[in-house]
C-alpha cells in the first residue's frame, strides 16, 4: 500500500469545545489509484486532505506514506516529505504572480535535495506534459484560468510525487476548462499516477475510480466505481 | 552525494533569495526607499564625519610635521597645590644664565633659544604700529630653521653685547612701508632706536586649518631686551630642537633632568617648569579626533537602530502581504529554516542597498566639502575601513531587525497561510 492510515484522529480545541474533525479514520490507497474524497463542508474532508498532504499532523493514529511513518515527523521533516512525495493542486492555483510559468514549476525543485541541478530541463518537460510548452515564459496574468491550473499541475508533477493531491481543482474554472483539467487528470492516471481529489462536485468525482464519502469526521462510504488496474509507470518516469 | 551538495544548495537558496529580495525591492521602489532612509542617513553621515575627520587629521598632522616635530618647549610652571604652591613666580621664572651649560648635558638636543616677548609700539618714519617683539638667541635660526633672505642673521656678539639690532620679516617691512631691502634702516621700538640688520624667512604656520597672523613681527637679541627693561624679564621660555623627531622625547627628559639638577629639586618635589614636545600635541589631537569619532559613531548607532526598526516594520508588512506565497512555498517543501534564511536575506539586502546609497551620498558630500575654498578639507576621503564598517553595520542591522519577521514567516502554519486572504 502506498498510503496506510490507521485510526487517524484529529481534534481541534475551539475555546472550551473540542471539535473532532477526524474521528478514527482507516484508509488504504494503493499505487496508481484515482480516488475522490467527497463530503459536505464540515465533514472533515479538508482536514483529511491536510493530513494526507502532510501539512498537518494527526492528534492520534498512524499514517504511513510510501514506507515512511509521517505521523510523528517534525515540521522540517514533513516539508521534505511534501517536497518528494506530494504534488499539490489548489483551487486558486497559488502561482507566484511575478514569476514565469517555468519559474513557478521550478519552485519545488529549488527546495529539493537532488532536483535543483537540472531543474530547468525538468520544469520544461513537466510543462510540455500539460501542453504548455509554448507558454513557458508567460506570467500567470498572461495565462487563462485553465492554463494557470495546468501550470500548477506541472508544478505538482515536476518532482514525480507519489501522490497528486488536488483540493477542489476545478472550483475556480468554467465547465469547459473543468473538462480539460479532468481529462488531464485522466491522462495522468492512465500513465500510472496516483491521484487523490478532494471535491464536493459529483461530476468531478465521477472521473475517479474510487469515491470516498465522509461525514462528521468518518468515512461513511467507500465505493469502487471501476476496478483498479495497475498501470505501467508514473508519467514522468520515462522522460526524467 | 547529497551531503556534498548540501552547501551548494544553500548557496542556491541564498542566490535565489538575493534575486528575489532585489526584485521585491524593485517592485516596491518608493516603499523600500522610505524604509531604508534611516540606514541611508546613518551611513551617509558616518562616512561624511569620518571623511572630514580623516581630512582634518591629515591636514593638522601635516602642518605639525612642517612646523617641526622635533621641537621641545620649556616653560616656567608649577602646580597650584602641593609644595610648589608656595613658590612665587619670580622664583620659578627662568633666569638668563639658567641654561648656560644645558647643551653639554642634553646630547639629544641640537640647539635651543631663550625666548621673551612683549607688544611694543614700533615707529618707522611717520608709521606707528603696535607689534609683537620677540627676544631670541642667535641659535633661534637653527631651532626654527629660519635663515635670513637679506642682510645677516644674529651673531653671538649681538647677544653678548646686547646690541640694539633687530630682524624683521616681509610682512612687517610692508606694514611699516619700508623699502624692499630694509637692512641698515633704523626703527624706534618702545622709544629706543634699533637697526634692522636682516630680513628673516617667513614663519612656518601652525594653523589648525584657519590660518592666522604671524606670531612675531620683530626679533631682537634676548640679551638686549633683558638689559633694557625689567618688564622683559617677567616671562620667558625656551624652545629647543632635538636632533631628530625620534629623540624629541629623550631631549625633553634630558632637559627635565638638567633643570631639576640645576634648580636642586629633591626627589619627589614637583617640577617648577614644564617641558612639552609637539608629539604631545599630536597625541592630544588624536585623542580629540578619537572622541569625535566615538560620538559620531554613537549618533550613527542610534540612527541605525531607528533605521533598523523601519526595516523590521517593512519586513513584517512584507511577511503579512506574502503569507499565501509563504504557505505555498512551505507546501511544496520549503523547510522553516529555508524560509527564515530567505526573509533574513531580504532584510539584509534591503539594508545593504540602503548602506550603498548612504555611502554614495556620503561620497558625494565628501567631494562637496573638498571644494570648500580655503578650508582644511582638501584631503577629506572615506577610508576603506569606513566602507567595510558601513556595510558590516548595515548587514548586522539587517540580521538583527530582520530576525523577528523572518522567524514569524518561518513559523507560519502552511494551512493557515494558504487560507490567508
Amino acid at each position: 500500500m502506498l498510503l496506510k492510515l490507521r485510526d487517524i484522529t484529529k481534534h481541534y480545541r475551539v475555546g472550551a469545545e473540542v471539535i473532532r474533525a477526524l474521528d478514527g479514520v482507516d484508509l488504504d490507497i494503493a499505487e496508481g489509484e484515482y480516488v475522490a474524497i467527497m463530503g459536505a463542508s464540515g465533514s472533515g474532508k479538508s482536514t483529511m486532505m491536510n493530513i494526507l498532504g502532510c501539512l498537518d499532523r494527526p492528534t492520534a493514529g498512524s499514517y504511513e506514506l510510501n514506507g515512511h511513518r509521517v505521523d510523528r515527523m517534525n515540521a522540517a521533516q514533513l516539508a521534505g516529505v511534501r517536497n518528494r512525495q506530494i504534488g499539490f493542486v489548489f483551487q486558486s492555483f497559488e502561482l507566484l504572480p511575478r514569476s514565469t510559468a517555468l519559474k513557478n514549476v521550478e519552485l519545488p525543485l529549488i527546495y529539493s535535495r537532488d532536483g535543483w541541478r537540472d531543474r530547468r530541463r525538468r520544469a520544461r518537460e513537466a510543462l510540455e506534459i500539460v501542453n504548455l510548452g509554448d507558454r513557458m515564459h508567460h506570467r500567470p496574468n498572461q495565462l487563462s484560468g485553465g492554463q494557470r491550473q495546468r501550470v500548477a499541475i506541472a508544478r505538482a508533477m515536476v518532482n514525480q510525487p507519489a501522490i497528486l493531491l488536488a483540493d477542489e481543482p476545478t472550483g475556480a474554472l468554467d465547465s469547459r476548462t473543468t473538462e480539460d483539467i479532468l481529462r488531464l487528470f485522466d491522462e495522468l492516471h492512465d500513465q500510472g499516477q496516483t491521484i487523490i481529489v478532494v471535491t464536493h462536485e459529483a461530476d468531478v468525482a465521477a472521473h475517479a475510480a474510487r469515491i470516498i464519502r465522509m461525514k462528521d469526521g468518518r468515512i461513511i462510504e467507500d465505493e469502487v466505481a471501476r476496478p483498479h488496474v495497475i498501470r505501467a509507470h508514473p508519467p514522468l518516469a520515462a522522460v526524467v | 552525494m547529497p551531503l556534498l551538495l548540501a552547501p551548494l544548495r544553500l548557496l542556491l537558496v541564498i542566490y535565489q533569495s538575493v534575486a528575489l529580495a532585489l526584485s521585491q525591492i524593485w517592485a516596491n521602489k518608493v516603499r523600500s526607499l522610505l524604509t531604508t532612509l534611516g540606514i541611508v542617513i546613518g551611513v551617509a553621515s558616518v562616512t561624511l564625519v569620518i571623511a572630514a575627520l580623516t581630512g582634518l587629521k591629515d591636514n593638522v598632522l601635516g602642518e605639525l610635521e612642517a612646523f617641526g616635530t622635533n621641537k621641545v618647549y620649556v616653560l616656567p610652571d608649577r602646580q597650584r597645590d602641593g609644595p610648589t604652591a608656595m613658590l612665587s613666580w619670580r622664583e620659578i621664572n627662568f633666569k638668563p644664565d639658567e641654561f648656560d651649560d644645558m647643551l653639554a648635558h642634553t646630547p639629544s638636543l641640537k640647539a635651543f633659544t631663550r625666548m621673551t616677548s612683549r607688544t611694543r609700539p614700533v615707529r618707522y618714519a611717520d608709521k606707528l604700529e603696535s607689534m609683537n617683539v620677540a627676544g631670541i638667541d642667535p641659535d633661534w635660526h637653527a631651532v626654527e630653521n629660519r635663515s635670513v633672505v637679506m642682510g645677516r642673521p644674529f651673531s653671538l656678539l649681538d647677544n653678548e653685547q646686547g646690541l640694539p639690532v633687530c630682524l624683521i620679516d616681509e610682512a612687517t617691512r610692508d606694514k611699516l612701508g619700508m623699502d624692499r631691502d630694509p637692512t641698515g634702516e633704523d626703527l624706534i621700538i618702545g622709544g629706543r632706536r634699533f637697526r634692522v640688520v636682516g630680513l628673516v624667512e617667513p614663519e612656518a604656520q601652525l594653523n589648525f586649518g584657519g590660518g592666522g597672523p604671524p606670531q612675531y613681527s620683530l626679533y631682537v637679541p634676548y640679551r638686549t631686551l633683558w638689559n633694557m627693561d625689567p618688564d622683559w624679564r617677567s616671562f620667558n621660555w625656551v624652545i629647543g630642537a632635538a636632533r631628530s623627531p625620534d629623540v624629541a622625547e629623550e631631549a625633553a627628559s634630558e632637559i627635565r633632568f638638567y633643570l631639576r639638577t640645576r634648580r636642586q629639586l629633591d626627589a619627589g618635589f614637583p617640577d617648577t617648569f614644564r617641558v612639552e614636545i609637539i608629539e604631545q600635541f599630536v597625541q592630544q589631537f588624536q585623542t580629540i579626533a578619537a572622541t569625535v569619532t566615538l560620538v559620531a559613531a554613537a549618533v550613527v548607532g542610534i540612527s541605525l537602530v531607528v533605521g533598523g526598526v523601519g526595516i523590521m516594520n517593512i519586513m513584517l508588512v512584507s511577511v503579512s502581504e506574502r503569507t499565501r506565497e509563504i504557505g505555498l512555498r512551505k507546501a511544496v517543501g520549503a523547510r522553516p529554516g529555508v524560509v527564515l534564511i530567505q526573509f533574513l536575506i531580504e532584510a539584509v539586502v534591503l539594508c545593504l542597498v540602503g548602506g550603498l546609497m548612504g555611502l554614495l551620498i556620503g561620497q558625494g558630500m565628501t567631494m562637496a566639502i573638498r571644494q570648500i575654498p580655503g578650508g582644511s578639507m582638501e584631503k577629506a576621503a572615506i577610508p576603506i575601513w569606513a566602507i567595510v564598517l558601513s556595510f558590516g553595520f548595515s548587514a548586522v542591522v539587517g540580521v538583527i531587525f530582520g530576525m523577528f519577521p523572518a522567524v514569524k514567516a518561518a513559523r507560519l502554519d502552511p494551512i493557515e497561510a494558504l487560507r490567508h486572504e
